[in-house]
């Protein structure tokens, strides 16, 4: 077994009785991202000095006996998370220059805790996608199956540690951009309830639906993870004060007498394969003493609609500041203001931006705002009581995490409205603020991996955790790596 | 759904894009408002709008000057800056 | 015809808390180009803000002081428009639930009160400064004032005239810094208006088209451009034409205004919820212990010092509009000194010599005991009031007492009748023409006498006295 194919907890244990020094390690998954990067192209940016540098500092640590779980283990940043003195780009034109002169709350956090970062992982342009196509600089591919997509917008994330490119791995997730990704690459993504881990310093797609998660490569490295990014940060009011848990102090709590309700419209569209799956994933609840039952959530029908309303509404509002004057790119045709705005943002920004930005503005102008986007924030009252009700029933609910495994690259990148019809499993927990982790749950009959995600009612992550922890130790799928 | 090039260059125009006819066509902007619109349907009038998911109030700070940041730190992205500003093409208002 | 303007002003104040309203930036003007910044107030990727609690403490102060409403549950919204000054490309604002509401406020314009509604005030950030001078064919951003607090108070369309709403902006800034939460100093930006101008037939009650005036940062620009635009639309009503609805720029320096934008070019803003703030709840306790700070507003204090007084409306009116000088009055007439001798020294010298160094009245060297004093030695005859101003002039120099300084400049005045009546003695003997003008009836030579008394003297005798004994001599050369 190579460094870079160990998990948080192993690496941490290796590091802790000094079997393995973070200089080897960090220099196992550069050398590893030296071997695989050309094919799965996860990273946007790698620093290899910067992380060695930071290894050493981590080992001099862990020598002192001030290590903790996070101290010397290599990590992947998406690219829309701030780093100080390091570019973060948001895989942008717009910001291909731009080196932010403060760390975003978790980079800090990260650094703090000793973490070794190794780069800034590739994305949808601002997050916006489900493909990691809408890059401006490359199309990260899938590392089970190179010709298919790794997912998105964090797609760089969830292929960097599917790859064995980075231990674990930071994304974002605004209508499901750490889950579905971490579904197509076989790996664990956490969305946290809204307001658990700062938005403070992500550069901001929808404020009212981003979260940073972790994508890890087991449950445990995923607790281990939100332990080190969650809690109250003073820069972000939608920042929660409450007392936190340990994370991975709940995982053994097991099933037994737990309820887990399984939303029948989310599986209507599913494809058989993945069905099939999240059947298996329910006879396991069944088998460790779970109760599982149907229940009803048909009002996240019109997730869809609102979500694509309310994210594009606010993105429009969000990256209106992108217009050549304090940072990022200026076009060099112009000759008023008008035009360095106008040609700026026709330069600077790819279609799949331009068309989100068109669209929320159309929502938000003048004698529209009633008909689309105070109707989707109707709409959010309804869904999210809808969840309400199912969780004063259920503990967790199950459903799948896309209707099909991975699509192909270029398959869907010319259809919009087929790309977004992909997200309804994921986008109404974004919508309603919920914690929803995706975990590995099998293989289609194409061979690709097929996700399935668990979601909790609000800051119940550690009963989430737990959940899925009992679903990991009681299946394979997460032990079946891709061959490179 | 029908929407006509005149409004969609008028959103464009709000948004500070320029849309050439190719791109207008590639963005596909009927087939999205489509989309969205599919809420149309839905009688929401009876129902409160929901701005936040939390119901958490009252996120103040107390007034306590702290540094600011060093001027070549704030300007360092700046495209094109002199006299320790940015510099834009002339405004007239 | 005759047309009746209706006027509704759109006022923009300051706020003087120590901190800008989301970020920590010292709020603070006159420094060095872009050094009171941070990356949230220049609108950096991913920064997000926080509400500084001054700006809702003083923005319910203002809407007390303003007798408004308060909003138990209120919150923030984005105003979405593209300006090299505003780094976000939205400035957060409040749309549909300001802070205050439906209060009022009276003004008085020759000696008429009137009572003028105010919509609301909501709390919102100002923008950078564009320089425009310097570079021919561009402009540089200045990024200070980027998230400095700011109150905006919209009226109802309730004045009349331009000297209304003078009388209203004048009123609006003494109240503002009465309470303390706006310094208002027109010089340095803190205040600007938008009025809005209409025009009706006298006599009808529906509104005219109104124009909205941007550009307004003096009172008596306000009330020039007020009455500009009454003239330039009573011009286009008279000619037959109608008025559009469009927004115009007051140019104060050239005393016009122009074209900014029509009906059709109007911005469409997208006013929507501010995600990334919370709704600000006010309960009872907190407007209760906002009022407990409030002072005696500048209305009932004049009311107070005209009953309790006995001042002038004139003179009472001009200390209340000054908080400084009014704290000071009040000083003084706690340390026992003449309500109406102490308005005099504040309104007439005092104000004179504070005008003529370039000062304030918070700027004034020394302490209301000092002016009593001074009061004092005047009263009990030591000095006369000539001296006295002296005096004062030397107290604006050093920081010695009265009764110091008038040992120094030797102006302690001779009050004593023996120590006097041989120098009106000589002066009479030194001016027989004037003896023998009064004997026949002429009293001016009293007058006169006097005058050469206090020459004698220099300047030294008391005049009250030696009129006395002047008086007390010529009649007793006259009867003899």
């Amino acid at each position: 077994m190579q460094p870079y194919e160990l998990t948080i907890h192993e690496s941490a244990e290796l590091l802790r009785d000094k079997k393995i020094s973070s200089r080897e390690l960090t220099q196992s998954v550069l050398d590893r991202i030296n071997a695989v990067e050309d094919r799965v192209s996860s990273y946007i940016t790698v620093d290899a000095d910067a992380a060695l540098a930071c290894a050493d500092k981590a080992d001099a640590r862990i020598a002192a006996g001030e290590a903790g779980p996070l101290t010397g283990i290599p990590a992947a940043i998406k690219d829309n998370i701030c780093t100080k003195d390091v570019a973060t780009t948001c895989a942008s034109k717009m910001l291909e220059n731009f080196v932010p002169p403060y760390d975003a709350f978790v980079s800090k956090r990260l650094k703090d805790a000793g973490a070794v970062l190794v780069g800034k992982a590739n994305m949808d342009e601002f997050a916006m996608g489900s493909s990691t196509e809408t890059s401006y600089f490359k199309k990260t591919r899938n590392p089970y199956n190179l010709d298919r997509v790794p997912g998105g917008s964090s797609g760089g994330s969830a292929a960097a540690v599917a790859a064995d490119e980075a231990i674990f791995a930071l994304g974002s997730d605004t209508g499901g951009s750490v889950r579905q990704p971490a579904s197509f690459c076989s790996v664990v993504g956490l969305k946290p309830t809204y307001g658990l881990v700062s938005r403070y310093g992500l550069v901001a797609f929808a404020s009212s639906l981003d979260q940073i998660g972790p994508i890890t490569k087991d449950v445990t490295d995923c607790a281990t993870v939100l332990n080190a990014i969650a809690g109250h940060d003073a820069m972000d009011s939608t920042s929660v004060k409450m007392d936190l848990p340990d994370y991975c102090s709940g995982l053994n709590a097991g099933v037994k007498g737990k309820h887990i309700g399984v939303p029948t419209s989310y599986l209507t569209g599913a494809r058989d394969d993945v069905r099939k799956c999240v059947e298996n994933a329910i006879a396991v609840y069944r088998s460790l003493g779970a109760e599982v039952e149907e229940c009803d959530l048909s009002s996240t029908d019109y997730a869809l609609p609102a979500y694509y309303i309310i994210s594009s509404a606010e993105a429009s509002s969000n990256l209106a500041r992108f217009d050549g004057v304090k940072y990022g790119y200026r076009t060099e045709n112009f000759d008023s203001l008008t035009e360095l705005y106008c040609n700026t943002r026709a330069e600077g920004f790819g279609s799949e931006v331009k068309r989100r930005i068109m669209l929320g503005t159309y929502a938000l102008s003048s004698g529209y705002y009633d008909a689309y986007y105070k109707k989707a924030l109707q709409a959010r009252t309804l869904i999210k009581r809808n969840f309400d009700e199912a969780f004063a029933k259920f503990d967790a609910l199950l459903t799948p995490a896309y209707p099909t495994t991975a699509f192909s690259v270029g398959e869907k990148a010319n259809n919009p409205v087929e790309m977004y019809a992909g997200d309804l499993c994921t986008v109404s927990v974004n919508i309603a603020g919920l914690p929803a982790i995706v975990l590995p749950g099998g293989f289609g009959t194409d061979g690709m991996p097929i996700g399935i995600q668990l979601i909790g009612n609000a800051f119940s992550e550690q009963t989430l955790l737990g959940t899925a922890y009992a679903l990991e130790q009681n299946t394979d799928a997460h032990t079946v790596r891709p061959t490179l | 759904m029908k929407i006509t090039k005149e409004e969609i260059l008028h959103v464009a125009q709000l948004a500070r894009l320029r849309l050439s006819d190719a791109e207008m066509d590639e963005l596909n902007m009927e087939g999205v408002i489509g989309f969205a619109n599919q809420l149309s349907e839905l009688n929401l009038d009876e129902v409160e709008p929901t701005n936040h998911v939390s119901d958490v109030y009252n996120v103040l700070r107390a007034d306590e000057v702290k540094p600011s940041f060093d001027r070549d730190d704030i300007l360092k992205n700046a495209p094109s800056k002199e006299r320790g500003c940015v510099l834009v093409p002339k405004v007239v208002d | 015809m005759n047309y009746e303007p209706v006027i509704g002003l759109e006022f923009h104040a300051e706020l003087s808390t120590d901190t800008k309203i989301y970020c920590s930036c010292k709020n603070e003007f006159g420094q060095e180009v872009n050094t009171s910044c941070c990356p949230v107030c220049t609108g950096m990727p991913g920064t997000l803000p926080v509400l500084n609690k001054k700006v809702v403490d003083y923005a319910i102060k203002a809407g007390l002081a303003l007798n408004c409403s308060i909003t138990r549950r209120s919150k923030q919204d984005r105003k979405n428009y593209f300006y090299p000054d505003l780094p976000k490309a939205y400035q957060v604002s409040q749309f549909d639930l300001p802070l205050c509401t439906d209060g009022w406020v009276e003004i008085e314009v020759d000696g008429v009160k009137k009572r003028i509604g105010i919509t609301r005030i909501h709390i919102e950030e100002d923008a950078g400064k564009l320089i425009h001078a310097p570079l021919g064919n561009a402009s540089l951003v200045d990024f200070n004032r980027c998230g400095v607090p700011l109150i905006e108070i919209v009226s109802e369309p309730d004045l009349r005239s331009a000297k209304e709403a003078r009388a209203y902006m004048e009123t609006l800034k003494t109240i503002l810094s009465y309470i303390g939460v706006s310094d208002c100093k027109m010089e340095e930006g803190s205040l600007r208006c938008d009025i809005n101008v209409s025009l009706r037939p006298e006599g009808q009650d529906e509104f005219g088209t109104r124009t909205e005036m941007k550009n307004v940062s003096t009172f008596s620009g306000g009330e020039r451009a007020i009455e500009y635009e009454i003239a330039r639309q009573t011009e286009i009503l008279n000619a037959g034409g109608t008025i559009d609805q469009e927004t115009r720029r007051w140019d104060d320096v050239k005393g016009e205004n122009v074209l900014l934008r029509s009906k059709e070019e109007a911005h469409d803003y997208r006013y929507f919820p501010e995600p990334d703030l919370m709704p600000i709840v006010v309960d009872e306790e907190w407007i209760q212990s906002i009022r407990a700070e409030l002072p005696e507003l500048p209305g009932v204090k004049k009311a107070r010092y005209l009953a309790e007084y006995g001042i002038t409306d004139y003179e009472a009116g001009l200390i209340v509009d000054n908080k400084e000088m009014a704290h000071f009055y009040e000083e003084c007439i706690a340390l026992g000194a003449n309500p109406k001798t102490v308005a005099n020294w504040v309104l007439g010298d005092i104000s004179r010599f504070l005008k003529d160094a370039e000062m304030s009245f918070g700027q004034i060297p020394f302490g209301a005991d000092r002016l009593c004093a001074l009061i004092k030695e005047i009263d009990g005859g030591a000095i006369s009031g000539t001296a006295g101003k002296k005096v004062l002039s030397a107290m604006f120099e050093t920081a010695k007492t009265p009764a110091e300084l008038i040992e120094e400049l030797g102006l302690k005045q001779i009050s004593d009748t023996s120590a006097l009546e041989a120098l009106v003695e000589q002066v009479i003997a030194a001016n027989p023409q004037s003896l023998d003008d009064y004997k026949n009836g002429k009293t001016r030579a009293l007058g006169f006498l006097v005058g050469q008394c206090m020459k004698e003297s220099r300047g030294k005798g008391n005049p009250q006295v030696i009129n006395q004994l002047v008086l007390q001599r010529l009649e007793a050369y006259k009867n003899a």
